[in-house]
């Protein structure tokens, strides 16, 4: 089972080449509705694939056209190479974990997590024995027995995953399975997703809304636009060089700069982007050195959020510039910037991305 | 802003007020007089009366203290074959009942489009509606020797049952659907529409699915509506009479006992509630009560 995300040698050549899932074409209307518009998408064995987006944006839909639970109106769906399109969910290697969890309620951790062993017409003892096994891989032996709303959120969570991942799918779809989790155990349940992902060497495929938790995790982010995929890349990428205007605003904080001021700043007025980290805040009077960029500004507001403060600047040019700076420092031994003060926003040139339109 | 003046003051309510008993006895006056006077009182003297016996020579009732009546139940024949057989009505009924009510509330809460379930709504409950007498009438022109049944199946070399058992179980399948099938199209209802998409994702096909998880959430309602079915069913016998052709239920007996042998009635007319009552330990048991 252990493949992994390392490319084995020893993996059998075909596995190397075909994709775990593969979307040709893809449309899904409900009505007059369009959720999901000429998708194209190829997701390798092993990987972390992430679909991010705001809601309605049409990464669930996909998701459970994936599964089975939607017929596409039209294209076609292909898990590792054969064509499934026209496949029940019952036939498919795949299993979901739900938003909700989707536990059985009238049924124990252990028989639902016997649910799919069962309808797979697994010997009663084998069954048993793999489904200790999987709960085990939780770390929830000790709660077999209960019924699944004795559990907590993230117990439930976790047996969904065992649930899932005990039918050994060739993909695991995740439909924001942490949303309903706290910030807290959120984090746990990433790093423990990321851990059994890896140790399973099963590809994932995980919706989110969350842009953090999506970079956190993921190997590579689709990032989604009503229906379509603005852009596929890794973490790094969507956020360095983001594909588009949204992709920028999706994807963290940014600085979003065309027309006269980009002209005046960078001498075209092509659409550009700076993240407000990268934006250094120093003395009005101060020189820009090489390869950097000032802009006069005064600070309009500051907000203080823990590990950063955030700058809302106005240039004098009447550009709105959003610059955080890291608290590296105790209060009081800060720049001790207030708004109201004037000052020089400079920024290196290699950090302006450019968005093309 | 001057404040919003108080509502005048009322003595009765400044009264009730200040004495929670009063309040209570109040509140409770109309529907205890109606439960202990009325219907607790009289179906005990419906028991008592079971225990009474009749002047063979004057056919008076005699209150007095025999287990003859109780004891014919079990050792006329004619009496037992008749408690099993509408037993057995009742319970089959029942099954009729839910054979139907399970793949049409799937159907209404997971898969019809709004007005289509709102149409099949008013279709179950309609029955309701109309007289008791009607719907017994209209079974009769269907099943009878010319009616609709035989018209339509005549083509297929199919002849229909005549009035008898299958024609009355029928009949009362059709007077109390409207009690299973709502309660079991409501508990449907209630179930997560995912739960589905989960079975089907782990791998369970359609009846799978139902046994395994349909079932065994929607009992509670099953139930509900059973007590229903059966319980009316054990105590129907307008049916027998005009669908059931020769057949005979406790019902009947009791309907034909109820003048000229009225402590035979009232034995009687225990053994429906005792059916049910065995019936409500049995679900019990099975625990589905709690949930209801």
């Amino acid at each position: 089972m252990n493949q992994g995300s390392s490319k084995s040698s020893t993996a059998p050549s075909q596995t190397a080449t075909l994709s775990a899932v593969s979307l040709k074409a893809l449309n899904k209307n409900f009505g007059d509705i369009t959720a999901v518009s000429n998708l194209d998408l190829e997701i390798p064995q092993g990987e972390f694939f992430s679909m991010l987006g705001p809601s309605g944006s049409g990464k669930t839909t996909v998701l459970r056209i994936i599964a089975g639970f939607e017929t596409a109106t039209s294209g076609q769906v292909f898990l590792e190479g054969s064509d499934v399109t026209e496949l029940a969910p019952f036939d498919r290697d795949v299993n979901t974990v739900f938003q909700d969890y989707a536990l059985f309620p009238h049924m124990s951790i252990q028989l639902n997590v016997e649910y799919g062993l069962r309808a797979r017409k697994i010997p009663k003892a084998e069954r048993a024995k793999l489904a200790s096994q999987a709960i085990e891989s939780v770390k929830l032996t000790h709660l077999a027995d209960r019924l699944p709303h004795q559990l907590s959120g993230g117990q439930r969570q976790r047996i969904a995953l065992a649930r899932a991942l005990v039918l050994r799918p060739k993909v695991l779809l995740l439909d924001e399975p942490l949303g309903a989790l706290d910030k807290q155990l959120r984090e746990e349940m990433q790093v423990e997703l990321k851990r059994i992902q890896r140790e399973a060497g099963i590809t994932f495929i995980f919706v989110t809304h969350d842009q953090e938790e999506a970079m956190r995790m993921s190997d590579r982010i689709a990032v989604f636009n009503h229906g379509k995929i603005e852009q596929i890349g890794t973490p790094r990428e969507v956020y360095e060089s983001p594909a588009s205007s949204f992709v920028a605003s999706f994807l963290g904080v940014s600085n979003l700069i065309s027309g006269a001021a980009a002209k005046e700043l960078f001498g075209s007025d092509q659409l550009v982007n700076v993240r407000p980290e990268r934006i250094k805040l120093l003395k009005e009077s101060s020189k820009v050195s090489e390869g950097e960029i000032g802009v006069k500004a005064t600070i309009t507001d500051v907000a203080y959020t823990g590990a950063n403060t955030l700058y809302v600047l106005e240039s004098d040019g009447g550009l709105r510039i959003l610059a955080t700076r890291l608290n590296e420092e105790l209060p009081g031994q800060e720049l001790g910037l207030e708004a109201g003060d004037r000052v020089l926003a400079s920024f290196r040139k290699e950090h302006v991305a450019k968005i093309p339109n | 802003m001057s404040a919003i003046q108080k509502a005048p003051n009322r003595p009765l309510s400044t009264y009730l007020h200040k004495r929670p008993n009063t309040r209570l006895v109040a509140l409770l006056a109309l529907p205890m007089t109606w439960l202990v006077g009325v219907y607790i009182i009289s179906l005990t003297l419906l028991l008592v009366t079971a225990f009474w016996f009749i002047d063979p020579f004057t056919s008076k009732v005699i209150p007095g203290f025999t287990l003859e009546n109780f004891v014919n139940i079990f050792t006329v024949p004619a009496y037992f074959a008749t408690s099993m057989r509408t037993l057995g009505i009742a319970i089959a009924v029942t099954v009729v009942c839910i054979l139907f009510a399970i793949p049409l509330g799937i159907f209404m809460a997971k898969i019809a489009r709004p007005w289509v379930r709102n149409l099949l709504a008013v279709a179950i409950t309609l029955p309701l509606w109309a007289g008791y007498l009607v719907k017994l009438l209209a079974m009769r022109l269907t099943f009878t020797e010319e009616g609709l049944f035989n018209w339509l199946m005549a083509p297929f070399g199919i002849s229909g049952p005549g009035f008898g058992i299958p024609v009355t179980i029928l009949t009362l399948a059709y007077l109390w659907f409207p009690y299973m099938a709502l309660p079991v199209f409501t508990a449907i209802r209630q179930l997560p529409l995912n739960l589905f998409d989960a079975s089907a994702d782990l791998g369970a096909k359609g009846w799978p699915t139902v046994f395994r998880m349909v079932l065994p959430l929607i009992t509670p309602a099953i139930i509900a509506g059973s007590v229903f079915t059966f319980s009316l069913s054990l105590g129907d016998y307008l049916a027998a009479r005009f669908v059931g052709g020769s057949t005979q239920m406790i019902g009947s007996i009791i309907a034909s006992n109820i003048n000229l042998n009225p402590p035979v009635a009232a034995a009687f007319s225990m053994v429906p509630i005792a059916f049910v009552v065995m019936y409500l330990m049995v679900a019990r048991r099975t625990g589905s009560l709690e949930r209801m």
